[in-house]
């Protein structure tokens, strides 16, 4: 067999494995952050400062009973969480987390380090993710519950009215790189300006970056955006009829699609795996690196603010966010017209 | 493996394509579409145009299905109980259903002549095509240039169709 193959195919399966790997973090990070912005310790009895909590919540949701409501359209209920899942791994498939490598000259040619290299990568992560919107809607809509209806409309109407202000934040970029492919634009963000500021696209349309995060923090249906889930007046909106494996499922998208949106972002404006003092082949340690200031950035912001009220989600969106995403696109395309 | 791969998809899309017009219940209706979508994505895919097929995602499976599911859902909520299935309302028969036959007999006569006068595919052999039809910069310049009255016709045509909807939806703004 091909070694180059077998090395990709392990690559795939060692990026799946830390995606995974990387919710159950994401859990002990909301957890802990969640305490110190509290004044709290957070978890600490599991393991060392608390850092099994994961595990030992992995085996709890597990061990749970697996209900589901008479009325319930069997096979749409059980078929959402999996869709959700899905979709949240599917689009992490594209992103580059590191540079070109042979291993240290182990394989003949290098490999790339992520899943699959397409050359329209960003939109490929639009489809999955415009795809993950049907498990919420389905779950709302087959729980046979009227708080999960209602947290499905609400999600399928916030995650379609806040897409175009984040599919036009990412267009500027893409002028800017002009290139679909996420490998492109990472390795166009390279080299520095002046000998000491990186080449990173958010230093270039740093309002692309802003409008992207809040237009991201709301596909991911992230506190202060929260309302698919709104607990004060929905129970727990879309999942309140799901327990065990089921919940654990979406529990499991939604940490994971974070991580994607942070992975883009990271790849996009972020310069992804290049950064200064540390050699090429490791470019993932800086990856890491701004993909956790990222993920921090999202669990201060659910802690520290409160949820909006839905007309104002609604008003932000159409009248604020997509009007100023239009207007910095038309500016940075005059401004790649201008000096490009 | 092509070859798996085409009649895999090929058979989603037209079993899910079955499965729209046999079902009665609309949710499962739009849902086989989607799944529908999802197979002719995988045969553009194979036809070497990711763009096409990732837009064919955004666009049909994406951003439209996702309105029919919401208005699906708002017509269609399930009751508490498991209600009775009911029937198709007989007013459906009659006129509506014999126009539409013929509407279906016309559609099945173009297809077939179309499809007779496409004989062997030669359209992937050619790399020149092939690159032509895959690059999103020559899908730009395509259609920014020589469809460019097209383009902006579509354009307008939606945008009476948004501001009829908006007029006839609300009546008193």
């Amino acid at each position: 067999l091909d070694p180059v193959l077998i090395a990709q195919i392990l690559v795939i399966l060692f990026t799946f494995f830390m995606v995974l790997n990387s919710a159950a973090v994401m859990v002990l990070m909301e957890r802990k952050v969640a305490g110190w912005l509290q004044d709290r310790l957070g978890p600490y009895r599991v393991g060392p400062w608390g850092v099994l909590q994961p595990l030992a919540d992995i085996l709890k949701l597990l061990m749970k009973e697996e209900l589901r409501p008479k009325a319930a359209d069997t096979a749409l209920f059980y078929l959402a969480p999996i869709l959700s899942a899905t979709a949240a791994f599917g689009a992490f498939a594209v992103v580059p987390w590191g540079a070109e490598t042979t291993f240290f000259g182990l394989l003949p040619e290098p490999i790339k380090l992520q899943a699959a290299d397409v050359n329209v990568a960003v939109l490929v992560i639009f489809a999955i993710t415009s795809m993950g919107v049907y498990g919420i809607v389905l779950a709302g809509w087959s729980s046979n519950s009227k708080y999960s209806l209602l947290g499905g409309l609400r999600s399928s109407a916030q995650m379609i009215s806040y897409e175009l202000s984040y599919a036009l934040a990412l267009a500027a970029v893409l002028l800017l790189g002009n290139s679909l492919s996420l490998t492109d634009l990472v390795n166009q963000q390279q080299g520095y300006w002046f000998g000491f500021v990186p080449k990173w696209n958010i230093f270039v349309v740093p309002l692309a970056f802003v409008i992207y995060m809040i237009a991201g923090v709301a596909e991911t249906n992230r506190a202060p955006f929260d309302f698919p889930e709104a607990e004060s007046e929905l129970v727990a909106g879309y999942h309140t009829e799901y327990s065990s494996f089921s919940f654990a499922l979406f529990f499991l998208a939604e940490y994971v699609n974070m991580v994607t949106v942070s992975a883009v972002a990271t790849s996009l404006f972020l310069g992804g795996w290049h950064g200064p003092f540390l050699p090429e082949w490791l470019g993932w340690i800086w990856w890491l690196v701004k993909l956790f200031a990222l993920l921090f950035f999202y669990v201060w912001m659910r802690w520290t603010l409160p949820r909006y009220r839905y007309d104002q989600l609604m008003h932000f969106g159409w009248k604020f966010l997509l009007p100023l995403a239009v207007v910095n696109l038309l500016v940075t395309a005059a401004g790649v017209l201008y000096w490009g | 493996v092509d070859l798996v791969l085409f009649y895999g998809f090929a058979g989603l899309a037209i079993g899910a394509s079955l499965v729209v017009i046999g079902q009665r219940n609309v949710m499962y209706s739009v849902l086989s579409l989607i799944a529908s979508f999802v197979g002719l994505a995988g045969l553009y895919v194979l036809l070497d145009s990711p763009f096409a097929a990732v837009t064919q995602i955004i666009v049909y499976a994406g951003a439209i299905m996702v309105l029919f599911l919401f208005v699906v859902m708002l017509l269609n909520a399930p009751q508490e109980e498991p209600a009775v299935r009911r029937t198709l309302p007989l007013s459906i028969g009659g006129r509506p259903l014999r126009i539409g036959a013929i509407f279906g007999i016309v559609f099945l006569a173009q297809i077939v002549w179309a499809l007779s006068r496409v004989g062997e595919s030669r359209f992937a052999a050619d790399p020149e095509v092939v690159d032509r039809v895959s690059s999103v910069r020559q899908i730009g310049v395509e259609l920014f240039t020589t469809h460019a009255f097209a383009f902006e016709v579509t354009s307008v045509l939606i945008l009476v169709a948004m501001v009829g909807a908006v007029a006839l939806a609300k009546r008193n703004l």
